[in-house]
């Protein structure tokens, strides 16, 4: 089963990974410390697969690629939230970590319900309680970085100029 | 035709553009610092191809600078040593980076700059475009010189009137927060003008861009004028002829009319930055640190203002009172004509430039309990220490009337007529 795991509107970076902490990038490290002071039960229970469903304005603050590569390094699937906050969206796409917006899955999904996502459709599936949900389609390029693994993997074998293309 | 922005970003394009657009734009240089600069070099050995163009990229240490901990040391240390392996020709760490980008003349009118900091919007005030993105990016446009930026729309702050005496672009900036909230600008560029900006000298008029990140947006702009040009030729060593951009038959998302005059001295206070309130309805309220610092509100002026409340009197015995000065420059220009001296007697520490206290890592933490009165543009749960800690933002005269008294003073109160 896919757990998930509920946060509130306007969830900054700080909340997701104190700047204390920041003074690493191993995914894993950051991971132990990942929403320590909202939701400390999170680091220590959380499982591979499980799902983030955020408030609107979602990992709002900072640039720090900390609070995403935090949340990825958590083994968590991926993020449904109404809306993100601009960098944390760049930085999401750019590092691989799925995100989706729904506002109609951000509002109706509770911590602890199984939640099934397929990420090349956007569809969300509400085990615990039969609802089913839309998520809103991402842009051609965002597609392009998220399926190639994040931008680094996609520059690896392309030219920045056929994202465009 | 177009908003500021898209007057901005169709320059470089080569073609009008509008909002809406999707584009891959060259960048003119790519900042990012000790706290962000080591994961862009681990995007940059991934991809395993070379650099663009060594000349736009800008380093600097500042954010735990000098090093507090073995961590923040190994970092510096790994910057460096990119710096003499790929010998990139500009490194600094004379102080917080969006103010040394001014400094230093890499910031003009027009201009494209990506900076691994939230707060690069900072290079609007300027009439260039500054955007806050992740590690990853930086090192992608090490690799490329280029970047994807899709044409936001616009919001149009106009402001007119004059602040009353003792109210500053800080009190006016924290108001507005306050009225479009920590989203109201999501995605969007925000453009400020009006007879009140116009009528504002530089260091006034950076707050603005420089907290339009502290309601969402992707920029924050002030178009280009006489005063941006007298600045950056006075200033610093960019002394070209740079075009005046401006707005042409903007076509605005919405338009929001500020008239300043009636705005009194305003705190955003704990624990959200759109939590905002007239000082008088906070007032009196304990507060064991007063931190004047950081790249809203530590240049000269800011000092001054703080320097000339505080010249022969005491800060309260109880409250930890810290100047951190934005730059080497400004540390120097203010030693230089006894500003530091006067902060000394008075009973401040006054620390070398850089971030430090504003984000927890060094030079000034806060204990559980304890409320903190700052010059910073943010105030997270647990940004400057304890997360069982609160921080209130105001003005540098705000706080310097505070640091007076040990609790949150209303500088008029201070202030001569």
């Amino acid at each position: 089963m896919s757990k998930a795991w509920t946060f509130g509107e306007n969830l900054n970076t700080d909340e997701i990974i104190p700047g204390r902490f920041n003074i690493t990038i191993d995914p894993l490290e950051l991971a132990k410390n990942v929403f320590c002071e909202i939701k400390p039960e999170y680091a220590k229970s959380v499982n591979a697969g499980d799902i983030i469903v955020g408030g609107q304005n979602f990992g709002c603050g900072s640039s720090r690629e900390h609070a995403p590569i935090a949340i990825k390094g958590s083994q968590a699937k991926c993020i449904i939230a109404p809306s993100f906050a601009r960098i944390f969206f760049r930085n999401a796409i750019n590092i691989g970590l799925p995100i989706l917006e729904c506002p109609e899955a951000a509002e109706d999904i509770n911590e602890g319900d199984d939640v099934e996502v397929n990420l090349a459709t956007g569809e969300i599936f509400n085990r615990t309680n039969g609802h089913s949900y839309q998520a809103r389609a991402l842009p051609d390029f965002v597609l392009k970085i998220a399926d190639a693994g994040g931008i680094v993997n996609f520059l690896k074998e392309h030219d920045i100029e056929e994202l465009m293309k | 035709m177009g908003t500021l922005i898209e007057e901005i970003f169709s320059r470089r394009a080569g073609r009008p553009v509008q909002a809406g657009e999707i584009l891959l734009l060259d960048v003119d240089y790519i900042m990012s610092h000790d706290n962000t600069t080591p994961l862009a070099i681990k995007a940059f050995r991934e991809i395993g191809k070379p650099i663009y163009d060594k000349n736009r990229i800008v380093l600097h240490l500042d954010h735990a600078y000098p090093a507090p901990n073995v961590l923040a040391a190994e970092n510096h240390k790994k910057i460096f040593e990119f710096v003499k392996e790929q010998n990139l020709p500009h490194l600094y760490h004379q102080g917080v980076c969006h103010q040394v980008m001014i400094e230093e003349g890499y910031i003009t009118p027009g201009a494209i700059i990506i900076g691994a900091d939230s707060h690069s919007n900072t290079y609007g005030a300027l009439g260039a475009f500054g955007a806050g993105l992740g590690s990853t990016e930086i090192g992608v446009a090490w690799v490329t010189g280029k970047c994807w930026f899709k044409v936001p729309e616009t919001i149009r702050i106009e402001l007119t009137g004059k602040t009353q005496h003792g109210v500053y672009a800080k009190d006016v900036m924290i108001y507005i927060a306050g009225l479009m909230g920590m989203d109201g600008g999501t995605y969007r560029s925000v453009e400020f003008g009006g007879e009140y900006i116009t009528s504002l000298p530089m260091n006034e008029r950076i707050v603005f861009p420089n907290m339009s990140t502290e309601i969402g947006a992707k920029c924050g702009l002030i178009a280009a004028d006489e005063v941006t040009l007298e600045y950056l030729r006075a200033q610093t060593p960019a002394q070209g002829n740079y075009e005046m951009i401006r707005p042409v038959n903007p076509r605005y998302e919405r338009v929001v009319k500020i008239d300043v005059s009636t705005i009194a001295p305003q705190v955003a206070c704990h624990p959200d930055v759109d939590n905002v309130k007239p000082l008088e309805e906070v007032a009196g309220l304990e507060v064991h640190e007063v931190y004047i610092g950081t790249c809203t509100n530590a240049r000269y002026e800011d000092i001054e203002i703080v320097a000339n409340i505080l010249k022969g009197k005491q800060v309260h015995p109880f409250t930890r009172v810290i100047v951190t000065p934005a730059s080497q420059r400004i540390y120097k220009k203010a030693m230089q004509n006894g500003l530091i001296d006067i902060l000394l007697d008075a009973g401040c520490t006054v620390t070398g430039t850089g971030c430090g206290a504003c984000i927890g890592r060094h030079g000034g933490i806060l204990a559980a309990g304890e409320r903190a009165l700052t010059t910073m543009n943010r105030n997270f749960i647990g940004r400057m220490g304890s997360p069982e800690a609160e921080i209130y933002l105001a003005s540098p005269a705000t706080a310097a009337a505070t640091a007076l008294t040990g609790k949150i003073t209303d500088p008029r109160e201070l202030l001569g007529k």
